[in-house]
């Protein structure tokens, strides 16, 4: 317990901060206070505790039954149709921010995936990981996902198409960091 | 909600038809991100009702509501390439804002932004990739991500 505390002391911080300030309000009446705790916290946390747990099941199912390290293995340097539908597989599963991309992008170049499949790879980012995809779902909307992967796909495929050609006719280089 | 709940319970029960102990494992694994994000999402929320207090409704639309038009694509595009937020965050956010009158295809440019362009990584980027290649990768991104809102929001209008 006191580890976890430790863990996030800022968090922790705020929590304590606005939960002597919620008591204060309710016990003074101040209306502000009351305002922000009833119309606005009370309705996202109710919310939240729903829909996340439910959530996080489900990245944890996919997590154990496919795993980044599995698809990276198939990757190497098949080409074609296939690499494409392989890097973008590798970016849909995975998790993380897109600069935890770069690294992966590095050693992809090193074993010999083209600059165009590279740069898809990072393009795929914005489109459909899987597990940003069940919370967007959750929060969004299913009509606002589907509409936004069918726009995003061949848009940023192009920007990935792109972005290779260029890169090689420059002579890019990836470097470890 | 409805979608993902129903979603997630035939496929655990799929999961557990298949192997009992890997399900078992994901639910723990997913269970334990849970609990370690949990106070961070509280303080957000926190931070995020305080903050919608103060800021109305008004002044939310004026910069990303239909009445800035074109504008609050830019606006959404602009606040996606600045921010670094996790995506169990920069949902709920979404869906609140949405809930106050945000247009989907104005949080679609956000959303394309939040994970296509990153501003401040631009100097972890340029480590990889150089200079010249990540700021052209982000303002293409930036670009591609403004034509996805705006052919949302044809589509949601016009068809």
């Amino acid at each position: 317990m006191m580890k976890y505390l430790k863990k996030h002391p800022f968090d922790f911080s705020v929590i304590m901060v606005f939960s002597v300030f919620v008591t204060y309000s309710l016990f003074f009446h101040f209306n502000p206070g009351i305002e922000i705790f009833e119309k606005n916290f009370w309705t996202f946390l109710k919310e939240m505790l729903i829909a996340l747990p439910v959530m996080f099941i489900l990245i944890g199912l996919f997590d154990v039954w496919i795993s980044k390290e599995r698809v990276q293995k198939h990757i190497g340097d098949s080409s074609g149709t296939k690499g494409v539908l392989l890097v973008m597989l590798l970016a849909f599963v995975q998790a993380g921010p897109l600069y935890a991309a770069f690294p992966v992008a590095y050693i992809l170049k090193k074993k010999g995936t083209s600059s165009v499949n590279i740069f898809i790879y990072l393009s795929s980012y914005t489109m459909a990981k899987v597990p940003m995809l069940t919370f967007e779902i959750g929060f969004l909307g299913l009509k606002f996902s589907l509409l936004r992967l069918v726009l995003s796909i061949p848009i940023f495929i192009l920007i990935g198409i792109f972005m290779g050609k260029y890169f090689d006719k420059h002579k890019g280089t990836i470097n470890e960091v | 909600m409805t979608y993902i709940i129903v979603l997630t319970v035939i496929l655990t029960l799929i999961s557990l038809a298949f192997d009992k102990k890997k399900t078992w494992k994901g639910i723990k694994k997913g269970a334990k991100q849970f609990i370690n994000i949990l106070p961070t999402l509280l303080s957000v929320i926190i931070l995020i009702s305080i903050v919608l207090y103060f800021v109305s409704d008004d002044v939310l639309m004026k910069y990303l509501g239909t009445d800035a038009g074109i504008g609050a694509y830019f606006s959404a595009g602009m606040i996606g390439a600045v921010a670094i937020l996790p995506g169990f965050i920069a949902y709920p956010l979404a869906g609140i804002l949405v809930k106050s009158g945000v247009s989907l295809s104005v949080i679609a440019v956000f959303i394309s932004t939040l994970k296509m362009v990153g501003i401040l990584t631009i100097p972890i980027e340029k480590r990889y990739f150089g200079l010249k290649v990540t700021l052209m990768r982000n303002a293409l991104s930036f670009v591609g991500a403004l034509i996805v809102g705006i052919m949302m929001a044809l589509i949601l209008n016009y068809l």
